[in-house]
């Protein structure tokens, strides 16, 4: 391949990976439909392939893939049988075609992201679709590269992702920000999707890398993205700063293959720059005087990053903010969180006492990270007997190597003792 | 669009006829409905009898089978329905989220299906 072409190619792949999404939304809404969108930014992306490397790449590649898969979109529609008929439909699209501006700059090409991800994130679309879906028109991921990072089959993927946008399609499923009274609902979904995508890379849940750090890195993107159009949310600040100080520690997370828990890991390499903009993040949520769940998790990791030392942590603050997430968001889940806190600020009777509730018990008897908690708590007791068995059934529950090889050494280790 | 907003209930949930809540209930669908008719999307909107009032046939081999009751036992039944014009599913959401029955049982929303 000779220079232009790889020249070509490597502009084409930026843009993938960072305009594809404010291309595509820009598409959808003058064309109302995104799988006609994103068929006529793929047609685009072709041109772009034979022309620019005939005639370099244009200064801002962005509006000319933009005016240009605006053609193709008329293009299409033109052939389709009923044009005349929907023409009114295509009034803002048709309106465009008259403007030649290939070379608009970056700044005056408009940002309709925030009307695509509540669309994608709206809670009548099945959940693992809204994820899938989010990546796919806003990240620019392909569908292959989806399947691979949810461990799905390529094929099972692909109809998600159709069944997704036919029924927003069908439905009707409006292209716009929700109305006030929908807000809460609505951006809550938006926020889990984004949480999701950075938990999947954070702990990849089977599968034998721990840490996909490409969606993790997508997730901070979007997250950021979204920050910068609605600012003054609290919540989504905090979610920020959430995945900010979490990802500040994935250096550290493993070691020679293997997983290394925040206790024993190497402080070091911890990265200062994303702690500090991370703390920076939560003090502003904080400040807005509207505490969240992201906040408050956010909150929690920001005091984890500031002892030095896993023996430096102060887990009565940690312990208290459990509590305070725990009237907000009372799940089983943060109710396990407070106890380990618990167990370091109080001692390890006192968090057993914390999960004692029969209903806990019920509720997490096949929860992984619940037997490795209690296996912990039994060992620093002394009661071998029922750390060996709580060692035992997280080993059981796991499906990730590296976390099996961790609970293994540990459930070795009590033997030497 | 147009969207059927199917009512989904119990029996044995919600205010029971005989009642003064029952009372209550059906002068609030009454007070809802003109609601639907000063926005404008309303298009229609009625109450089923009970399911113990249903028939349910089917045509095999060119003979109609009757049968008495609905044909599946399902809890929930279909009490009603309402056809609003909207443009987007969340105004339908909006106005579905009105109607009384919502508070104890479901609403299910539906767009008609589009022949052009």
């Amino acid at each position: 391949m000779n220079s232009p072409q790889i020249h070509t190619q490597n502009a084409i792949e930026r843009i993938v990976r960072k305009d594809w999404g404010q291309i595509l939304a820009i598409l959808v809404k003058h064309i109302g439909d995104i799988q006609l969108a994103e068929d006529c930014l793929q047609d685009a992306m072709e041109s772009a392939l034979n022309h620019w490397h005939r005639s370099g790449v244009p200064r801002v590649p962005m509006a000319w893939l933009l005016q240009t898969a605006r053609r193709k979109a008329i293009d299409r529609i033109r052939r389709t049988k009923n044009f005349e008929s929907k023409q009114a439909e295509y009034a803002l699209l048709i309106e465009q075609e008259n403007n030649h501006d290939y070379e608009m700059t970056r700044e005056a090409i408009p940002d309709e992201r925030l009307r695509m991800i509540f669309t994608c994130c709206h809670p009548a679309i099945e959940e693992k679709a809204r994820v899938a879906l989010t990546l796919r028109t806003l990240g620019g991921l392909t569908t292959s590269e989806i399947a691979l990072a949810f461990l799905d089959q390529e094929k099972a993927m692909a109809q998600r992702l159709v069944r997704a946008k036919r029924k927003i399609r069908d439905a009707g499923i409006g292209y716009e920000i929700p109305d006030r009274e929908f807000w809460p609902d609505r951006l809550n979904s938006v926020l889990s999707v984004l949480y999701l995508i950075f938990n999947e890379g954070y702990r990849a849940s089977s599968g034998d890398t721990p840490v996909r750090h490409d969606l993790c890195e997508e997730a901070i993107r979007l997250t950021r993205a979204i920050s910068a159009l609605i600012p003054q949310e609290p919540e989504i600040t905090g979610l920020l700063a959430l995945m900010l100080l979490h990802h500040s520690r994935s250096c550290a997370r493993h070691d020679q293959g293997k997983l290394v828990i925040m206790q024993d890991q190497d402080r070091s390499r911890w990265s200062a720059d994303l702690i500090t903009e991370g703390k920076r993040l939560v003090v502003e949520a904080l400040e807005l005087g509207k505490p969240g769940p992201y906040q408050i998790q956010a909150a929690i990791s920001a005091v984890h990053a500031d002892a030095n030392k896993h023996s430096e942590t102060d887990w009565h603050q940690i312990a208290l903010l459990y509590g305070q997430l725990y009237t907000m968001t009372p799940s089983h889940v943060v109710r396990l969180n407070q106890a380990v806190a618990v167990s370091y600020a109080q001692g390890v009777d006192a968090a057993i006492g914390l999960l004692g509730d029969e209903n806990l018990v019920d509720t997490l008897a096949n929860y992984q990270p619940y037997h490795a908690t209690m296996a912990d708590l039994h060992r620093r007791r002394g009661d071998i007997a029922a750390a060996t068995q709580a060692y035992k059934r997280a080993i059981e529950l796991s499906d990730n190597r590296l976390e099996k090889n961790f609970l293994g050494q540990r459930l070795l280790e009590l033997g030497l003792n | 669009m147009q969207y059927m907003a199917l009512i989904y209930t119990a029996a044995d949930a919600g205010p029971q006829p005989g009642s003064d809540e029952f009372n209550a209930y059906i002068k609030e669908y009454q007070s809802v409905t003109e609601d639907f008719k000063q926005a404008g999307v309303m298009v229609a909107g009625d109450g089923l009898q009970g399911t113990d009032t249903a028939t349910t046939i089917r045509k095999r081999d060119g003979k109609i089978e009757t049968m008495d009751g609905p044909f599946a036992e399902t809890k929930e039944f279909l009490g009603g329905y309402y056809i609003f014009e909207c443009a987007t599913l969340d105004e339908a959401i909006k106005y579905a989220a009105m109607i009384p029955t919502a508070r104890f049982g479901s609403i299910e929303i539906r767009p008609f299906m589009n022949y052009n």
